[in-house]
């Protein structure tokens, strides 16, 4: 029985603590607001030559070869730090899918570039209806006899302006899990159509991308044909690990935030921290962060070692998380007063990924319900 | 991290399973559930945790020398768990295993440990908390009973109020005044006191539940050897605070918690509600699943305060927050199976018809007292934000 993290992983986090004080201070992500992408290339090529792009991908490939526990480590302290950009959706979700279903042709591509930050890689299976289950991906790819074409819209792909490839989820069979296939496109491909959508966490871009007779070979089929599913189901519960480790480093911050505020706050001459409604507002959010740190490891843990129990586990966390990291920014909002309210104050960096971290990949409402049909009842 | 348990743990697990399975006590039923503190149930109960002892379950991690294992804290860990999932009954000299045990471990004397210790194993001496006091509930260091240093007795007069078990205690450790000059908190000191010594008198108070658990005890001229003060004199409250923190882990431990939960699903899958069980309707479905993620939330949280432990690490603020979360959450996951149940809810145990013997009503109940019970979540909340958080005393 050891349930905690190890020297290396403490040694991790301390380190990218530091590294994200230095690298991506809250002036820094004031002014990614504002950059037309909301990324820097050059915070992401510091972030690689730390080994962080590439903390997943296996040694062979130019990675360091770590779990999903020790992204989790990392991506906490991305929370705290609100870290703009791709990162999650690219050395993450994206690497996750080729590590799982990629060819060694296809690894061989993108996997050195993604560690050495040379290249970016994001996630196109969203549509407009929204959903993230199986029947949710229509978009039909036609087979031809070297590959397939495929016209239509995704939705709500995180980071589309800079990424070089986008692993996209089309349907090239039925209705169910047994037609996805993921097809590999590069951003660049003649046919392809991106337009931002203005989301009002700037930290996480989306866009709407369109896709319009495009030819996608063979070669570019991720996990094989119609096979999809089970890359892409993999792929979502490192998502919801992913997000609810971001989520809690975000919960865990905006909760020193409000409690450093309350000590130095003075209101009737006193801080206000020696209010007792703010005082018990602040222990309760102590309350859920605490056990909500052990549901993050558990997903993290259960990914990497307890495949049985990663999606219950994937669900646990993201139900919980989602909650959790909300009504603590609503809270540490509420502790700041006024200030809180203002765009010049920090907070509402948080406030707001915590809303797009809420709803991406399944709310709560939605992982409570995958929770009880796991659960069987 | 490894989550399982290692491989002679595991098989340390099979064998107090099997042992469990041989010597796990038949439910009479000529003694009602409702009456924990029945003389017969007592004897009972008694013989129960001596067994145990026998077969060295009891308090493993204790020191050798008293009467223990001198195991790991693991090994306790698991036979505590296979005891709530074997449905075994509670140990009745709790109080005395989980509070006063590892506080003389820490702050006795050698002689204190020796003498009082091995008793408390065999459960052949049962104690009881005497902190509460009419006037001095949350704010315990307010407390007014005396104790006067006369010779080498004190001699204590006043009153203890909703004292669990004192009925049938043997001893009490208890909080008294030794210093009325001195500042509320610097003038207290912790006494073990024989409940049999002349001028104690017990009362028992019926609680809501309907069995009588806690008690009024009452101080005239009772003479406490200057030898049964544990820590020095008027340093009480340190030492009771050490008592509290275990007994806030106590009632923070989560096997039953998941057990309550197992059958919470169980009774949304069997009871109809309106027409369909209860486990169909979409509302009852995300309300188990949000109290399913507290239980699991709570379950590795304790895994991680075991693996503190374990490491020696200092417990921190994680520590805090189990009792106030873990007595809530039992009460929480309680209040839904009363909604479940609907015009079945408020029969009483063993009324005709009730569910599932009535335990849920009793339970629901009961959970309540231990919100209240070793300090008020609104307690909680101030031990939290204050020592956890460093937010200044409330004006
Ligand atoms: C959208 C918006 C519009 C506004 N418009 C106007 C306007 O037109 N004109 C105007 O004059 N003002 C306006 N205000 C200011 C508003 O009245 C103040 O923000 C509000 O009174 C709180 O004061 P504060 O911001 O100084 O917070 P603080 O008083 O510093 O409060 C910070 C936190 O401490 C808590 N707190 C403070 N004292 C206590 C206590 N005794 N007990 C418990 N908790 C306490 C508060 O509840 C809060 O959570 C506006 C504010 C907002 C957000
Ligand atoms: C089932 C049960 C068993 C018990 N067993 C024992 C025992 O064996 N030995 C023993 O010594 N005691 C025992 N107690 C007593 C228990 O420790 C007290 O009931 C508890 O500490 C609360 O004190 P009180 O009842 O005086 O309530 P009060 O202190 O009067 O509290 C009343 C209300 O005011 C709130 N409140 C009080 N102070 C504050 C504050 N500063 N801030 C915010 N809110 C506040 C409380 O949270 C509560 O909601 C037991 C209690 C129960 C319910």
């Amino acid at each position: 029985m050891d349930f905690g993290l190890s020297e290396e992983q403490e040694m991790l986090q301390q380190s990218a603590r530091e590294f994200l004080t230095q690298e991506c201070p809250p002036t820094f992500v004031r002014a990614m607001y504002t950059e037309p992408d909301g990324f820097s290339r050059e915070l992401h090529r510091k972030m690689a030559a730390q080994g962080w792009t590439g903390l997943l991908i296996p040694e062979a490939h130019g990675g360091l070869g770590l779990g999903m526990l020790d992204m989790a480590v990392l991506l906490e302290e991305m929370g705290r730090a609100a870290v703009p950009g791709p990162f999650l959706f690219s050395s993450n979700l994206f690497t996750l899918a080729l590590m799982q279903g990629g060819t060694s042709a296809q690894k061989k591509q993108w996997l050195p570039r993604i560690a050495t930050g040379d290249a970016v890689g994001t996630l196109a299976f969203l549509e407009e209806d929204d959903r993230i289950d199986a029947a949710g991906i229509q978009l039909k790819a036609k087979k031809t006899r070297d590959g397939y074409t495929l016209s239509g819209t995704k939705m709500f792909v995180p980071f589309a302006a800079v990424a070089d490839v986008l692993l996209v989820a089309v349907r090239t069979k039925g209705k169910a899990e047994d037609g996805i296939s993921l097809l590999l496109l590069e951003r660049d491909s003649p046919g392809v159509t991106i337009s931002p959508l203005d989301i009002f966490d700037q930290t996480r871009r989306v866009y709407e991308v369109t896709l319009q007779n495009i030819i996608v070979p063979k070669a570019a089929v991720v996990g094989g044909e119609d096979q999809g599913w089970k890359v892409l189901s993999r792929v979502i519960d490192a998502a919801c690990t992913a997000l609810a480790a971001d989520s809690l480093g975000g919960a865990q911050k905006s909760l020193e935030m409000a409690v450093d505020y309350t000590k130095i706050r003075t209101q009737f001459n006193r801080p206000i921290a020696s209010f007792q409604a703010l005082k018990h507002m602040a222990a309760e959010i102590v309350s859920e962060i605490e056990p909500a740190r052990s549901l993050v490891w558990y997903a993290a843990h259960a990914f990497d070692t307890l495949p049985r129990e990663a999606s219950r586990a994937a669900s646990l966390a993201k139900a919980c998380l989602s909650e959790v990291y909300a009504q603590t920014t609503n809270r540490a909002v509420q502790m700041h007063g006024g200030i809180g309210f203002t765009w010049e104050h920090d907070m509402h960096f948080w406030f707001k990924r915590a809303k797009w971290n809420e709803f991406a990949f399944g709310d709560a409402t939605y992982h409570r319900e995958r929770l009880a049909q796991l659960e069987g009842f | 991290m490894e989550l399982a348990y290692s491989k002679t743990d595991e098989a340390f697990r099979k064998e107090v399973r099997a042992w469990l399975k041989k010597n796990l006590p038949k439910k009479d039923k000529a003694i009602s559930d409702l009456m924990p503190h029945d003389p017969e149930r007592v004897k009972r109960a008694k013989d129960w945790q001596r067994t145990l002892h026998s077969a060295g379950y009891v308090a493993m991690n204790w020191p050798k020398e008293y009467g223990g294992q001198g195991a790991d804290i693991v090994r306790q860990t698991i036979v505590n768990e296979e005891l709530v999932l074997a449905r075994a009954p509670g140990m009745i000299g709790a109080s005395g295993l989980q509070m006063l045990g590892p506080t003389l471990i820490q702050y006795g004397t050698e002689e204190q440990r020796r003498r009082y210790l091995p008793t408390i194993l065999t459960a052949e001496e049962i104690w009881c908390q005497g902190y509460s006091e009419p006037g001095a509930g949350s704010d315990l260091a307010s407390l007014r009973t005396r104790a006067e240093i006369v010779g080498d007795e004190f001699v204590v007069n006043g009153q203890k109020v909703w004292t669990s078990n004192a009925q049938f205690s043997d001893w009490m450790f208890c909080l008294v005044r030794t210093d009325p000059d001195a500042p509320k908190h610097r003038g207290i000191s912790y006494v073990l006191i024989d409940m049999k010594s002349p001028g104690i008198t017990v009362r028992p108070l019926v609680q809501m539940t309907g069995d009588a658990g806690f008690n009024e005890v009452f101080f005239d001229n009772v003479r406490v050897p200057r030898a049964n003060l544990v820590g020095e004199l008027n340093q009480g409250w340190m030492v009771a605070n050490n008592t509290l923190f275990h007994e806030r882990n106590m009632l923070g431990s989560t096997t039953r918690t998941q057990l309550m939960m197992q059958n919470l699903i169980r009774l949304a899958q069997t009871h109809q509600r309106y027409g369909k069980p209860a486990a169909n309707d979409p509302i009852v479905r995300q309300r188990l699943s949000s109290l399913l993620t507290r239980v699991e939330a709570m379950k590795y949280h304790s895994y991680r305060q075991l693996t503190n432990a374990i490491k020696g690490r200092a417990p921190g603020v994680g520590a805090m927050v189990s009792k106030l979360v873990g007595t809530e959450l039992n009460h929480d996951i309680c209040a839904l199976a009363l909604e479940i149940m609907n015009s079945y809810a408020p029969l009483k145990k063993g009324a005709a018809r009730v569910i599932d013997n009535g335990t849920w009503q009793y339970e629901f109940m009961f959970t309540l007292g231990l919100v209240i019970g070793g300090g008020t979540s609104e307690v909680q909340k101030n031990i939290i934000s204050e020592r956890g958080l460093g937010m200044p005393k409330s004006g």
